[in-house]
């Protein structure tokens, strides 16, 4: 039976992260993401787990030192936010490159500047091509349960690469609601334990770990990750299949809510696709058909399915939160429109920015975004390719 | 995954390299020969040499075994033509020639 209890999706991920037990967390705080470690800490003192906790002096260490104990042999996890991400940056390609499955509990908040605690996606964005898998949850529950499938995941032998599991700074992090969680045997039993093949403490075989790669060797090295990442796709679909087994919650690339006949659609990363399911049920009680495509696996992109799950609609709102700077919209906007584009789902789609810094997602905006695409489509308005929506003007 | 080292060279396609280029097994840069990075070449001139045996420890790689108290011929795997033993040699034994 599962258990019904009430917290935050901090203490949720802390929660996966007591069940799980994993032997080493090297962890550094920063907001919103500080409460995960702190949690863990408070476990391993009161002797509920045996999990080696590192305090290290910056993120640029806790991320050195997981990939230190990830090569020795360890499951290891870290959590951390915004510039604490940032200054990992060396080391999460250090990490994806030497194909270590570490776990990265990622709080999303913004980077500076201006200096802000709060959410958007920037922080995380800018990591897309860091070789990281990248998961986001909307809610405490998903959080939950995308940190309970990350090892298994992450640590699949055809796909050994580490995992970001993302939620939102404060709205998800820090706001308590109901949950469902799992038995820890249950857990225990699901994620299984990590026996890597080759490993740093085999005194059996001695190994050298990131050695340097000539011309001759780099760009194979390369393409070797590149098709793990590849595989993933399928091992994410695998795991979640088993996951709904023990769970009975269904997880994929994306969920579509209310898609399958809608005329309009929104597409999102995270806690806004709440705002924007209450918005949609307001909308088709009103008779307009629209819906949504909420976004769970970013990295790898799932761009045939999103175009496949797009090419019905007669326009589409591409939400980033995140800006890319690159002059033109953001960077889920840019990838999907390419996807939409290579699929040839010749729909019409637009770009929207929004709840930068932590500036808030309302059903309001939601639905001044349907109006707007149902305005190009019927009347052939004219609404730029992308735009700032709740920016005071 | 793992692949004994010595059956990897510049011709492997990239699916039979190790994951992450991970080197299996201990002692293997004996089988590196940085010798190949060399652009000028160090040569023993046996006719001048007094056997004093100053060039032997100046050597940062260790190219100059001595057998029985005297140097012998320079083993060039591991020498990178820096030119400090041409520099210590008092005796013009050796010469810097350009080239590999």
């Amino acid at each position: 039976m599962a258990i019904r209890e009430r917290m935050s999706g901090n203490e949720a991920v802390a929660h996966a992260i007591k069940q799980i037990n994993p032997d080493v967390l090297p962890a550094f705080p920063i907001t919103p993401s500080t409460e995960i470690p702190e949690y863990v800490a408070t476990y391993i003192a009161n002797g509920e787990i045996d999990t080696e906790f590192i305090p290290v002096e910056s993120e640029h260490s806790s991320m050195s030192a997981a990939v230190g104990a990830s090569a020795a042999g360890a499951r290891t996890l870290t959590a951390t936010s915004s510039c604490g991400l940032a200054l990992m940056w060396e080391e999460l390609y250090i990490a994806a490159s030497n194909r270590l499955p570490i776990a990265l509990a990622l709080v999303n908040r913004t980077l500076s500047g201006p200096i802000n605690i709060n959410c958007d996606h920037t922080d995380s964005m800018g990591a897309r091509d860091s070789g990281w898998i990248q998961i986001y949850a909307e809610n405490n529950q998903e959080a939950y349960d995308n940190f309970v499938q990350a090892y298994r995941i992450a640590e699949h032998q055809d796909v050994r690469l580490p995992i970001m599991i993302c939620q939102d700074g404060f709205i998800t992090s820090h706001a308590v609601e109901n949950i469902e969680l799992l038995e820890d045997d249950l857990v225990k039993a699901f994620v299984g334990d990590y026996a890597p093949a080759e490993y740093l403490l085999n005194a059996a075989r001695p190994l050298a770990v990131g050695p340097y790669a000539i011309s001759d060797y780099g760009m194979e090295a390369r393409k070797n990750q590149e098709e793990a990442m590849e595989r993933s796709r399928q091992v994410i679909l695998d795991v979640a299949a088993d996951f709904a087994k023990v769970a009975g919650r269904s997880y994929a690339y994306f969920e579509e809510y209310r898609l399958e006949d809608a005329e309009y659609a929104m597409l999102m990363i995270g806690s806004a696709a709440g705002t924007a399911k209450d918005a949609i049920d307001e909308l088709r009680e009103q008779g307009m058909m629209v819906g949504l495509l909420k976004l769970r696996v970013y990295r790898p992109f799932p761009e045939r399915e999103i175009a496949e799950a797009l090419r019905h609609v007669k326009a589409v709102a591409i939400m980033d939160r995140a800006e890319s700077y690159r002059g033109g919209g953001g960077p889920l906007g840019m990838e999907v429109n390419a996807a939409l584009f290579k699929y040839k789902a010749f729909i019409e789609s637009r770009n929207y920015i929004y709840g930068l810094a932590g500036r808030d997602f309302t059903t309001d905006l939601a639905q001044q975004i349907f109006a707007e695409l149902e305005s190009l489509v019927v009347e052939g308005q004219q609404i730029p390719d992308y735009q700032y929506i709740g920016l005071r003007k | 995954m793992s692949t004994d080292i010595s059956k990897i060279n510049p011709a492997t396609p990239y699916h039979q390299l190790t994951e992450a280029l991970t080197v299996v097994g201990g002692g293997t840069s004996r089988q590196f020969h940085t010798g190949e990075w060399r652009t000028s070449t160090p040569l023993f001139i046996v006719e001048n040499c007094k056997q004093c045996l100053l060039c032997t420890p100046t050597c940062p790689d260790s190219c100059i075994p001595v057998v029985e108290g005297k140097r012998q011929e320079f083993e060039l795997d591991y020498c990178k033509g820096c030119g400090i033993c041409a520099n210590v040699c008092s005796f013009s034994a050796i010469e810097m020639k350009e080239g590999f």
